[in-house]
């Protein structure tokens, strides 16, 4: 008998250490995963000729920072200190004495190998379970030199992918607007940037005001608001070629745009005598489609990933409400009715939940409701704040946050923040100027 | 009789006064400039001509014109139907208490109450274009209610 449970345990327990590293990212996480980024090696030779390519002293330790970087901003692992690793890189690429690595508490290792191969970057990385002492998976892949922090991104993904078992969020970029100068008579351009804040890039002057810039869901167009000779209207911009075109020929104000989820609608609002209604224009085939029909503002509306419902805000009870309605605009619903006003609604990419701006007793919020408006939680509270934005895996919100100014009127910026779902892990998101309208592209790599 | 009591009731009703004088001292600042929440004060306000101001001011999320408002207008639209050669931009704006996109329609609505308002006392439409710029353009940079009050507003701005 006793042998027969023996046995049994012989049998599970290996399986079961197999499986001992899992990351709960259900709730807000109060002990993050230890995890051991080993700078990648690189030999000599591709050192010193990536060198004189990307004027950096070691591009194996430069990728490693950029990974614990992302690891340590999600907020479910914590990536350890290197001046407590015993091995080196090249060896523990090779095979890691998983004894040392427990020794200084570490979970999950990440090593790899860099080398310059006909000018292009070859890149191997492990990923090994240090208790269960196996490797987790392996991958290699090869670029041109100067995507060396997206390798770093795409490493993130696989890793968190693997240890979390949620895609990542790491190979993406964020379009915003740049502010700078006196609150009163502000410049702003659209900016990109990867999502961990390097890599920016203006597109546009500061000639003319512009404002909520949005990705297409292939991320190579951008749908903003130009006040281009001082007319506002939506615009769409290719953001390789730089061509710019006004979306649609609408005798009025156009705003508040966003891609249908397959790219192939943009759907806006157009003001017209006071009323302002929300649109849909067809790309390809330039047909415009009236969708709500109500004498009240009808603004930002975001279509659910289906394509087959849209939410929008709309002032029809009087004050800022959310409604739910199919995307041909029949069946309108109203779907929040706690206390205060709500803004802003975007539908995550999980197709579950709806984000909002809720304004309360001279508060903003950030928080999510189901898409029936039940289950409504409020994640962040702020003297100003709005406009949520999804990770492409509908974990994190991107939204930016205005300070009060003193007595004198100063003080004022503008600033990028994200949060988790849960509510944990608010955090700033470094940009060169103040920053707003953030918008979060999908995964640029699948 | 107790000349302790006489100083002591003396004293409080001086006290009073003085509080009640406190008191009424700053209710004026709060409100000499504003009417509810609307504002009625005039640091901002520019002037098409002589006695032809240039704006008029709303209420929280409100795009109705109140007495003040539809007074200033019937002065605007005497003065451009004597001048009409001039044409507008009724530019409309919003504090900075409300989400960036609900303002943009929320000024839009703004300047076209203005608008429909000049229309009715003899301006032609052709004559009156509007804009909205949300909150993206207030006069006060202030985090209070007065200076919000000073930027929900609808100006009339010379076109030519």
């Amino acid at each position: 008998m006793f042998f027969r449970y023996l046995l049994i345990l012989v049998i599970f327990l290996p399986i079961k250490t197999l499986a001992l590293i899992e990351v709960d990212i259900t709730r807000g996480n109060l002990s993050p995963l230890p995890i051991a980024v080993s700078p990648l090696s690189v030999d000599d030779e591709s050192k010193s000729n990536l060198n004189k390519i990307l004027k950096s002293e070691d591009i194996g330790s430069d990728i490693s920072i950029v990974i614990e970087n992302n690891l340590k901003t999600s907020g479910l692992f914590n990536p350890l200190n290197k001046n407590a690793f015993l091995q080196k890189p090249d060896i523990a690429h090779l095979k890691p004495r998983f004894e040392d690595w427990a020794l200084i508490k570490a979970q999950a290792l990440i090593t790899g190998k860099v080398t310059l191969v006909d000018e292009k970057l070859r890149v191997e990385f492990r990923l090994w379970d240090v208790l269960a002492a196996k490797e987790m998976m392996a991958l290699a892949f090869t670029t041109v030199p100067k995507n060396w922090r997206r390798v770093g991104h795409i490493i993130t993904d696989k890793a968190y992918e693997r240890l979390t078992g949620e895609k990542g969020y790491f190979d993406t970029r964020i379009i915003y607007v740049a502010e700078e100068g006196k609150k009163t008579n502000r410049v702003k351009k659209l900016a990109i940037m990867d999502q961990d804040g390097f890599n920016t890039k203006y597109l546009t002057l500061g000639n003319e005001l512009v404002l909520t810039p949005r990705f297409n869901p292939a991320n190579q167009m951008v749908t903003y608001l130009s006040y281009f000779r001082n007319l506002p209207r939506v615009y769409l911009l290719d953001i390789e070629t730089g061509v710019q075109e006004v979306v649609g020929d609408f005798p009025g104000m156009t705003f508040a745009p966003r891609f249908s989820p397959d790219g192939k609608k943009i759907i806006m609002s157009f003001a017209m005598d006071g009323n302002s209604e929300i649109y849909t224009m067809d790309l390809e085939n330039r047909v415009v489609e009236k969708i709500t029909n109500h004498p009240s503002i009808d603004t930002s509306p975001s279509f659910s990933p289906n394509g087959k419902y849209i939410c929008f805000n709309s002032d029809r009870s009087g004050y800022q409400q959310i409604y739910v309605m199919k995307s041909d605009g029949s069946n309108v619903k109203r779907i929040s009715f706690g206390k205060g006003i709500y803004g802003t609604p975007v539908w995550s990419p999980r197709g579950d939940l709806i984000a909002f701006t809720k304004m309360h007793k001279g508060k903003f919020y950030i928080g999510v409701m189901r898409t029936d408006g039940s289950g409504e939680r409020l994640l962040t509270e702020n003297y100003y704040q709005e406009a949520p934005s999804w990770s492409p895996n509908g974990r994190v919100l991107i939204f930016y946050r205005e300070t009060k100014t003193d007595e004198k009127g100063e003080g004022f910026s503008a600033k990028l923040w994200s949060i988790d779902l849960t509510g944990y892990n608010e955090r700033l998101v470094k940009t060169e100027t103040d920053a707003s309208d953030p918008s979060w592209s999908s995964l640029l790599s699948n | 009789m107790d000349l302790g009591k006489i100083f002591k009731n003396t004293f409080l009703v001086i006290l009073t006064c003085l509080l009640l004088s406190a008191c009424a001292t700053q209710k004026k600042v709060s409100t000499g400039q504003m009417q509810g929440d609307v504002y009625t004060g005039t640091d901002t306000v520019e002037y098409l001509a002589s006695g032809v101001p240039d704006r008029v001011f709303f209420a929280t999320n409100e795009s109705v014109l109140t007495t003040a408002s539809r007074d200033t207008l019937r002065k605007q639209a005497a003065w451009m139907r004597k001048n009409s050669e001039l044409t507008f931009v009724i530019e409309g704006h919003a504090d900075e208490r409300g989400t960036r996109e609900y303002n943009l329609a929320l000024g839009e609505r703004r300047a076209n109450a203005a608008k429909d308002y000049l229309m009715t006392y003899g301006v032609s439409a052709s004559r009156l274009q509007v804009i909205s710029y949300g909150k993206e353009r207030p006069v006060d940079s202030g985090s209070n209610p007065l200076a919000w009050s000073k930027n929900r507003r609808s100006v009339t701005v010379k076109a030519n």
